[in-house]
């Protein structure tokens, strides 16, 4: 999971046009990072065994956070990945990352969110599944899992339906709007969340893994440069009886905004 | 008390250091979080069904009061024995003042956790608190509080309603009325205020189930209207003796202390409700266009924008500052000792004064945002498509309950001066000490001083000579007799209030300078202006009255020359400031420092 700016946030441009003012904004995790989190707790209520739900976060202190937003919620560990070398990666250098993590580990579900709502590539996790040569099912409206933990039914939202997935575990699925409703942090969650420890882990601690893969120089691709949206027109309002205002309308179109 | 706690009052005859206070700047991660789960209850389950409450929809409001009930929100203030959080006064402040952002539900919720769940957290036997305690801190029981009756309102002691022993000495058997009840369409709980053998002022338990307990239909308010508010009518309700509150014929120690937390908590909680208030009005000035422009963009509604979030800040400023002051004198209580209740009653009595300006300073202000915003919005302030003219009916309680402004008022000089009289601070000396050295001629010119808001910092001393001036003057022509003037005593209530608004301004601007540098602070430092030199005139015309109601002739000239020595000062261009101020949250869109 990633944290991105709070949906209300102004974005601004740098005055050279290189990057966004980060100077004032207030962090969130990832919306849809949220559907993850909570269907990842609702697996854990389902199973009630030994299963432990851990959230993983690639980013400056900044995401320390968000991933203690995801403790208090109800996940049992955390993870900060982060290294001055990272600095500079693209999704798919951040996937190389985040897969080599997970191949530490022992998992036999990865849930993220479908995309993040910053920069909108939605390739991460299909990336980190590449990496771990597993199967993955996108922007996933429901889910369930076989009670041996061995495979899951994923329904996903398609063009004019939806499309019924039958996959096998080890997975990567990521989640859409719809999915569940995320819970919150409770206040006595966030205070269990406070003595729960965040594991750091580094370039160091990932074997295979060199400075050069990761960063800029790992990258496939480079930002060249960012352009303000333009300003919109302001709004008119129609004012008189319906009827009028719809004629007003009718001609607003055809002669101001010639789209009819 | 610890002996480095500032005295409730003192800050009107001490210095204090800026790092000393507590300001929002200093919550910790922890503290945002919970505010961030209160704000996310807001604005996802409360906003949107606001339509629905303020319509009395059956049962939507109680099931939003459990939700939140859920998350741990009630427990809050609840010691951990008990099943609560026990968290500090400035968490519980900061969560109430971002729940006010929910309209009537602010309300609900604040009767519930406060006048509803505190007597039984404060009184309550170990019994009590095990069978009621642990079930208001989830939600499962909701609480009232039912002091008020038709008669008696803001002479609450004069209540009629009587409780009397029965026969077999198992029963207090419960007559009367009660109007005004909040939450009281849904309670399960209500602490019922009635005299024994219609003497002994008394509190109880009163559950609503028992025999003879009837409920008025709802009241049809200007305002919340999504809270409940019904009269009860107890007809020998039979009350176990084992549900008497604390001991029998203290209840005004019950009454009085429970509304001092409900005060200052209504001071943080106008803060919520300005905020949001603030950011509607802005965006929609953003939004609106006339004149082929923007409506932000023209003076004068930048110049209410300016004194709508100057005002918010000096509110905030001295809330925080209270919840610190709260914070330093309860906080080394052992909660699990036999008289930590005594003590933390004791803790917040000392900060009384500071609790009755939070309730007047709180809840004017926010009767001044919510009448600007609506001016915002113009016609579409005054219509219910927009959310204006509700904040603005809503932002009108305020002034009426946990005693009125007019009572706190009242309180507010008077208290100070009991305190003085008993000797817990030196008011009296200081105000001895500063008229000989008014009238000592020449006045003592002060060294010049360097550093930043110089100026103001030496308005806001002045002030504060002012308010022991006026009160020292006040007091040597009245004596015992200063109760009975209301007048006086309601100028030297806002001169207090003001000081305490400056000051609170002034250090927090200081202490955000202190860690961010001056170009941090470059807004608060605006503001902090801005605000001393629009109310220093206003203390110069408040104390004249006074200066002008305790004397005449020669006297009075001496005294006024000794106030225009205190008052006067070199104006700074506050319309311009109110333009940069108001330039700052426009490109915010919000109110955020
Ligand atoms: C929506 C709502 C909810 C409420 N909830 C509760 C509740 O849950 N529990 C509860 O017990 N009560 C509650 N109250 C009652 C509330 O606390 C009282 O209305 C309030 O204390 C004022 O009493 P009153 O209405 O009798 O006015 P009065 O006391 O008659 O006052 C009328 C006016 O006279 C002024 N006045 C009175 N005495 C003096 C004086 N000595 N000097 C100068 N001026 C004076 C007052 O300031 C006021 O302006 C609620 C009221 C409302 C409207």
């Amino acid at each position: 999971m990633k944290n991105v700016p709070d949906t209300e946030t102004k974005i601004k441009l740098t005055s050279d046009r290189s990057g966004i003012e980060t100077q004032g904004i207030k962090y969130v995790m990832n919306p849809f990072d949220e559907y993850a989190v909570e269907a990842a707790l609702q697996l854990k209520e389902k199973f009630k065994d030994d299963t432990t739900v851990t959230v993983m976060s690639l980013g400056p202190d900044r995401v320390v956070e968000t991933l203690r937003t995801a403790l208090a919620m109800g996940a049992d560990e955390a993870v900060h990945v982060w290294d001055p070398a990272f600095e500079g990666s693209d999704m798919l250098s951040g996937a190389k990352i985040l897969a080599k993590v997970a191949e530490k580990m022992e998992f036999d579900l990865i849930l993220g969110g479908k995309q993040g709502i910053d920069y909108d590539s939605m390739q991460t996790c299909a990336a980190v599944a590449e990496h771990l040569g597993i199967p993955q099912v996108q922007i996933v409206i429901a889910l369930e899992i076989s009670d041996d933990k061995t495979s899951i039914v994923a329904r996903r939202r398609i063009e004019g339906g939806d499309e019924v997935v039958n996959i096998k575990l080890p997975a990567v699925v990521t989640c859409e709007k719809g999915l569940n409703e995320p819970r919150y942090a409770s206040l006595p969650g966030i205070m269990k969340a406070k003595k729960k420890e965040i594991k750091k882990i580094g370039l160091s601690d990932l074997e295979g893994l060199s400075a050069a893969d990761v960063g800029a120089s790992g990258s496939a691709t480079k930002i060249v440069g960012y352009e303000p949206l333009a300003e919109r027109a302001p709004c008119r309002m129609l004012e008189g009886e319906p009827g009028q205002q719809v004629s007003d309308l009718v001609r607003a179109l055809r002669e101001d905004a010639k789209v009819i | 008390m610890a002996d480095d706690l500032p005295k409730g009052g003192s800050f009107l005859i001490e210095e204090t250091d800026p790092a000393s206070i507590f300001t929002p700047e200093d919550f910790t991660e922890e503290q945002r979080m919970f505010a961030k789960t209160a704000e996310d209850f807001i604005h996802n389950e409360v906003i949107p069904k606001i339509e629905q409450t303020e319509a009395k929809e059956e049962g939507v409001m109680v099931e939003l009061l459990k939700k939140s009930g859920e998350l741990g929100l009630l427990m809050i203030d609840v010691p951990e024995k008990y099943g609560g959080l026990e968290l500090d006064k400035a968490t519980s402040m900061l969560v109430t003042e971002v729940i006010s952002k929910g309209g009537a539900f602010a309300v609900t919720y604040a009767v519930h956790i406060g006048i509803g769940t505190l007597p039984v957290s404060y009184f309550g036997t170990p019994v009590q608190k095990e069978k009621y305690l642990t079930k208001l801190a989830t939600g499962e029981l909701i609480g009232s509080y039912a002091l008020t009756e038709a008669g008696s309102g803001s002479d609450a002691l004069a209540a009629k309603t009587r409780a009397d022993l029965s026969d077999d000495g198992k029963y207090y058997i419960l007559n009367g009325e009660k109007t005004f009840l909040s939450n009281g369409g849904f309670a399960d709980l209500i602490i019922v205020f009635a005299k024994v053998g219609g003497e002994e002022f008394s509190a109880f338990i009163v559950e609503r189930g028992y025999d003879g307990l009837t409920l008025g239909a709802e009241e049809k308010k200007l305002g919340i209207r999504g809270s409940s508010t019904v009269q009860i009518f107890l007809d020998n309700v039979k009350v176990p003796v084992e549900n008497l509150l604390g001991e029998k014929g203290k209840g005004h120690k019950i009454a009085f202390n429970i509304l001092n937390v409900g005060r200052f908590k209504l001071g943080v909680g106008s803060v919520g409700s300005a905020k949001i208030a603030i950011d509607d009005s802005i965006k929609y000035a953003n939004e609106r266009q006339q004149f082929g422009k923007p409506i932000a963009s023209f003076g004068m509604i930048k110049n209410k924008i300016a004194n709508m979030a100057t005002y918010t800040y000096v509110t905030e400023s001295m809330s925080y500052r209270t919840a610190g002051l709260m914070d330093g004198i309860l906080s080394p209580i052992d909660r699990d000792a036999d008289d930590a209740s005594e003590l933390t009653m004791k803790g917040i009595e000392e900060y009384v004064t500071e609790c009755s300006i939070m309730k007047v300073k709180g809840t004017e202000m926010i009767g001044y945002v919510a009448d600007e915003s609506v001016q915002i919005f113009g016609g579409y302030g005054y219509v219910e498509d927009y959310p204006a003219e509700r904040y603005f009916r809503d932002a009108r309680i305020g002034r009426i309950y946990e005693g009125t402004n007019e009572i706190n008022r009242m309180l507010i000089p008077g208290m100070l001066l009991k305190r003085a009289m008993k000797g817990e601070i030196p008011l009296m000396a200081a105000a001895k000490k500063l008229q000989d050295e008014l009238l000592e001629f020449p006045m003592m010119e002060e060294t010049e001083e360097e550093g930043l808001l110089i100026e103001e910092k030496k308005l806001v001393q002045n002030v504060k000579k002012v308010s022991l001036l006026t009160a020292g003057v006040a007091v040597q022509k009245f004596m015992d007799k200063l109760q009975d003037q209301q007048g006086v005593l309601g100028n030297l209530a806002d001169i207090i209030i003001e000081a305490y608004g400056m000051e609170s301004a002034l250090l927090r601007t200081l202490k955000i300078a202190a860690s961010k540098g001056e170009d941090g602070a470059d807004v608060v430092f605006k503001m902090t202006r801005l605000y001393i030199y629009d109310t220093i005139g206003k203390i110069d015309q408040w104390a004249r009255e006074v200066l002008a109601a305790c004397s005449d002739g020669d006297e009075l000239r001496t005294m006024l020359a000794a106030l225009r020595r205190l008052t006067r000062n070199i104006p700074v261009d506050t319309l311009g400031l109110r333009l940069e101020i108001a330039d700052y949250f426009i490109e915010k869109e919000k109110y955020e420092i």
